[in-house]
């Protein structure tokens, strides 16, 4: 990602998968934003808050996850729902793949 | 043109003409090859009948269009799993006709509001985020036709075929910047 105003302090943290209740034979899927050289680290952010609702921090620290791991998940759930995150994080440029979580 | 600014619930700038040619000629191009690709869906009787669309299962060539529309799994370039493959097919073709016409829809939202002279340009924030997602895919265009890297330099040498277009492509990043700044100031 490229940084065009003051850097955010990096602050290494481990990413927990956002919450889903689902049954122990139900594994969940999730959605991935891999790192790419030309998305802004702010509009990055700018889109987590958006479309998840995730507060500036958390939006923040998955951004920064994104640029120094070269990947984050950014949410989990039932595969309609990652499907529906990840079409939207598509529309909005980012580059989202979904997995199945192990 | 000088920083987007919030005034009034509305977000505001003002482009130069030769701005607004330039950001309205990237943006229409986009939406050409946006809707070639929807033209390139397979013709489904079925589909005509339940109003159920069903896009391409391939990845495009080009590796623009490619970059816009990307696959829904990673998929492991020198040997991807079967399964990989046949559901990152299915996925695409269920869902790329709703991801273009989303493209489609921001980029028409610029072609609006942008006036083709130049001049003041006034959104509203839900106009505003469409005007973010379309300088970003405009962005992402130029910057794979480009072949950018993060650190890339103000400049290239001036023997370099893309010094001429990395210009463009450091305003569209400025401009960009500015909007989001913008909006979440």
């Amino acid at each position: 990602m490229v940084c065009m105003t003051t850097p955010v302090e990096a602050e290494q943290t481990q990413v927990e998968p956002a919450g889903a209740d689902l049954g122990a034979e139900d594994r969940p899927w999730q959605t991935i934003v891999w790192n790419d050289p030309v998305n802004l680290m702010s509009y990055v952010t700018y889109v987590f808050q958006k479309l998840f609702g995730y507060s500036r921090d958390h939006a923040t620290k998955l951004m920064l996850d994104v640029h120094h791991k070269g990947r984050a998940i950014v949410s989990s759930g039932s595969k309609e729902k990652v499907e529906g995150d990840v079409t939207k994080l598509h529309a909005a440029g980012l580059w989202a793949t979904m997995e199945h979580s192990s | 043109m000088k920083t987007w600014r919030k005034r009034g619930g509305k977000v505001l700038a003002g482009f130069e003409q030769q701005e607004a040619a330039v950001l309205r000629g990237l943006v229409s191009q986009l939406e050409d090859m946006l809707r070639a690709r929807a033209e390139e869906a397979p013709q489904d009787p079925l589909a005509e009948l339940t109003g159920i669309r069903t896009g391409p299962a391939e990845s495009p060539d080009d590796p623009v269009l490619s970059r816009l529309l990307p696959d829904y799994h990673r998929l492991d370039p020198d040997n991807p799993t079967k399964e990989d493959l046949d559901s990152a097919a299915a996925l695409r073709s269920l869902h790329e006709p709703e991801l273009v016409e989303a493209k489609v829809a921001v980029a028409a939202v610029v072609m609006e509001t942008l006036p083709r002279d130049g001049g003041d340009v006034r959104l509203t924030f839900e106009q505003a985020d469409a005007w973010l997602s379309a300088l970003n895919d405009v962005r992402l265009a130029l910057g794979t036709a480009l072949d950018v890297t993060e650190d890339m330099p103000d400049e290239l040498p001036d023997d370099d075929p893309r010094s001429p277009h990395l210009g463009v492509y450091h305003w569209l990043t400025w401009v960009q910047e500015s909007l989001v700044q913008a909006l979440a100031a």
